[in-house]
């Protein structure tokens, strides 16, 4: 149950070169769009752009977070780099491979490698299966082993993430929230994978529940040399599970770096205002708060130029004009901001 | 300041096939005029059926118990028939819920929607209910309140809704506010619009405000004093800073330990409470926190602590007898 520092060997110091040829995933220019359909012909009249050029390297034994709001395209990025969902264009490269062009037994032997957990642990674990036969469905699938040794990985991955063998001949229902959750990651990890989307896994948990997945998903990724993509809303959350951390907003990301640098140094001024937005449990807290007027713009029309000028208190004619390309700003830190750093942080005393 | 709202010794149990509920077992607290209260817990602890009790919402199967008092403005509202809790709900003590989509009804517009809670309660035409809508949207800041007026709520966002919600809550100048996780469903950015807004108003407006709430960042923010619920229990409660700063109940200091602040890594693991929140069909004998407490110790097992004063807080908690629990001493066990 170590959770102290990492060996040099596992957990290697990020580097933000795209040709780095340790790098395990690999997305340029990923769109997805989703076709608007309307009247009796179904006919396609707008197309709503969830996810709209990402540039993205995760490196072997890091997590990368994807912070946003709702609507920001967080969940349909992560799902499209596994390739749940077909990208509208764009390169995806896992270990080597282009995903893209990837086709039946092709397809199916790489996602051994890449999992994925969900927040709705009562909608993805089928009812109707016992937790032995959902945890060893992958394996089943994938044809590994005989039934008796599926049996005893299934008891194994169980007993990894805190569940009792009996839990095998139970069903979902028959679960917390929180053990459900350890469902869902021993149905991950039976697969021995190198990959790990893991998508808001700790948003429908009770605080005292979501600290022990949290320490979970940090003892696994440890000891089975996880690469994990966490998404999550919340940024104290995100900012805590992982290395590097990407901020999105309407389709793009708008600002990329290290969890400590995004804290310290935040640049963009969504990113500001997102940190400014956290309530901290600290009474009488002096906060200046950057409080942003009106609602996320709708992703099939989006704004001209900058997406998030329509709320930005630093937007110029610029912005409306000039999309901002996303920009090295200090090592390792890139942002999307006409004005980057510009908006005087208060952010930076709030982490003393 | 005197009290708006006292209640004693609050019990509000729900009949099942399997037994008896006890959602909420004892409890006992007070808000003070223009004062706001936060209630804090888990899922079960039993702070939405506190709640929905003051309000006298609880229905069938469920039931406040004889004993309990809930005294508002001088009249104990366990008392009163129905129709006497009905002109007391939205004129005297309102509540807004966490998803606005589900209080508003889909085929009125929000406009019709707060003009009817106006009408019920005060005796004006719909021409002056439907102008006390607008100034009232307005007051909640939602731009161009002569055309939102006729929107329906479908056609709102989340936090356009929220603010549809409290305007309706607040249009007939109620003495208390209930709020069930008003903010738990939005986004971070229009979840700090909408508490700034509920400051704004508390400043203006003066009124009390119960806040129900999972979230120990919102209670910071929002509220002086703060009653920590477990298993149908306030297990400690006093002012929110001397409580953040040093609380007394294990499970208070355990809940503290356990939210990743910002900038916290996970190089420093989280505070993880052991277990999971017992059933409310069967409480732990003894202290109902005992079963998952770093602290346990043979008395908690038998005996369940009553809350007991420690300096400005209250705690119910046996390490607590005699003065003020020294963190991190585990008594030996004997």
């Amino acid at each position: 149950m170590s959770t102290n520092g990492t060996n040099a060997g596992d957990a290697p110091t990020p580097v933000t070169t795209p040709e780095h040829p340790d790098v395990l995933l690999e997305a340029r220019g990923v769109r997805k769009y989703f076709p608007v359909k309307k009247g009796m012909l179904k006919r396609t009249v707008a197309q709503l752009q969830a996810v709209d050029g990402v540039d993205l390297e995760i490196y072997p034994g890091e997590t990368v977070g994807l912070v946003g709001e709702s609507g920001c395209g967080k969940s349909t990025l992560g799902r499209t780099l596994l390739r749940l969902l077909e990208p509208t264009e764009g390169e995806i490269r896992f270990d080597g491979v282009d995903l893209v062009g990837l086709k039946g037994a092709a397809l199916k032997e790489m996602r051994r490698h890449m999992q994925i957990v969900f927040q709705d642990s009562v909608g993805s674990l089928d009812p109707r299966m016992s937790v032995g036969d959902i945890v060893g469905e992958g394996l089943r699938i994938h044809g590994i082993g005989t039934r008796e040794e599926r049996k005893r990985q299934v008891f194994e991955v169980l007993d990894r993430v805190g569940l009792s063998r009996e839990a095998a001949e139970r069903y979902p229902h028959q679960f917390s929230g929180g053990q459900r959750q350890r469902i869902g990651l021993a149905r991950a990890l039976v697969l021995q994978p190198k990959f790990i989307v893991a998508d808001e896994p700790v948003s429908a948990l009770d605080v005292s529940i979501q600290s022990q997945v949290l320490n979970l998903l940090v003892e696994l990724k440890q000891e089975f040399n996880l690469t994990y993509l966490f998404v999550a809303h919340d940024l104290a959350v995100v900012g805590y599970i992982s290395d590097r951390v990407a901020v999105m907003y309407l389709g793009k990301v708008v600002e990329f770096a290290t969890s400590e640098d995004l804290f310290l140094r935040p640049l963009h001024p969504y990113t500001q205002a997102l940190l400014s937005a956290n309530p901290e449990p600290i009474p009488g807290r002096e906060i200046k708060r950057i409080v942003l007027t009106g609602d996320v713009p709708s992703p099939i029309n989006p704004p001209s130029g900058c997406r998030f000028r329509t709320r930005c208190p630093l937007a110029q004619q610029i912005c409306s004009e000039v999309e901002p390309a996303l920009e090295e700003n200090g090592e390792g830190h890139t942002v999307a901001c006409h004005f980057a750093g510009e908006l005087v942080p208060e952010t930076a005393p709030l982490i003393g | 300041m005197s009290a708006l709202l006292t209640v004693k010794n609050l019990g509000t149990f729900f009949s099942t096939p399997r037994g008896t509920l006890r959602a909420v077992d004892g409890i006992d607290f007070e808000i003070p005029v223009g004062g706001t209260l936060g209630v804090v817990g888990e899922s079960g602890s039993g702070k939405s059926v506190t709640a929905l009790s003051v309000m006298r919402l609880v229905d069938r199967p469920g039931r406040i118990m004889d004993d309990s008092t809930i005294e508002f403005d001088g009249q104990d509202l366990t008392a009163l028939d129905e129709q006497a809790m009905e002109k007391i709900r939205g004129n005297d003590i309102s509540m807004i819920f966490q998803e606005p989509m589900t209080s508003l009804n889909p085929v009125f517009t929000v406009g019709d929607q707060i003009a009817e809670a106006v009408k019920l309660h005060q005796q004006v035409s719909q021409k002056e209910a439907l102008d006390r809508a607008i100034e009232m949207m307005k007051l909640v800041g939602v731009p161009s309140p002569e055309r939102r007026v006729h929107d329906y709520p479908h056609q709102m966002s989340g936090g356009m809704r929220q603010r549809v919600m409290i305007a309706m809550a607040l249009s007939c100048n109620p003495k208390l506010l209930i709020a069930d996780e008003p903010t738990t469903a939005l986004d971070a950015t229009i979840q700090a619009q909408i508490l700034e807004l509920m400051r704004e108003l508390r400043e203006r407006l003066g009124m009390a405000i119960l806040l129900i709430t999972h979230d120990l960042g919102v209670i910071a923010e929002m509220v002086d004093e703060v009653a920590v619920m477990y298993a149908g229990r306030i297990v400690e409660r006093g002012p929110v800073a001397d409580i953040f700063r040093s609380p007394q109940h294990p499970y208070t200091e355990a809940l503290l330990q356990s939210i990743p602040l910002l900038g916290m890594r996970y190089t420093t693991p989280l505070k993880a409470i052991r277990g999971m929140v017992p059933s409310p069909l069967d409480w732990p004998t003894g202290c109902r926190f005992g079963p998952r407490c770093d602290y346990f110790f043979d008395r908690c097992a038998t005996e369940d602590p009553q809350l007991i004063t420690v300096g400005r807080q209250e705690s119910a908690c046996w390490l607590c007898e005699g003065g003020a629990r020294v963190p991190g001493a585990v008594p030996a066990a004997s």
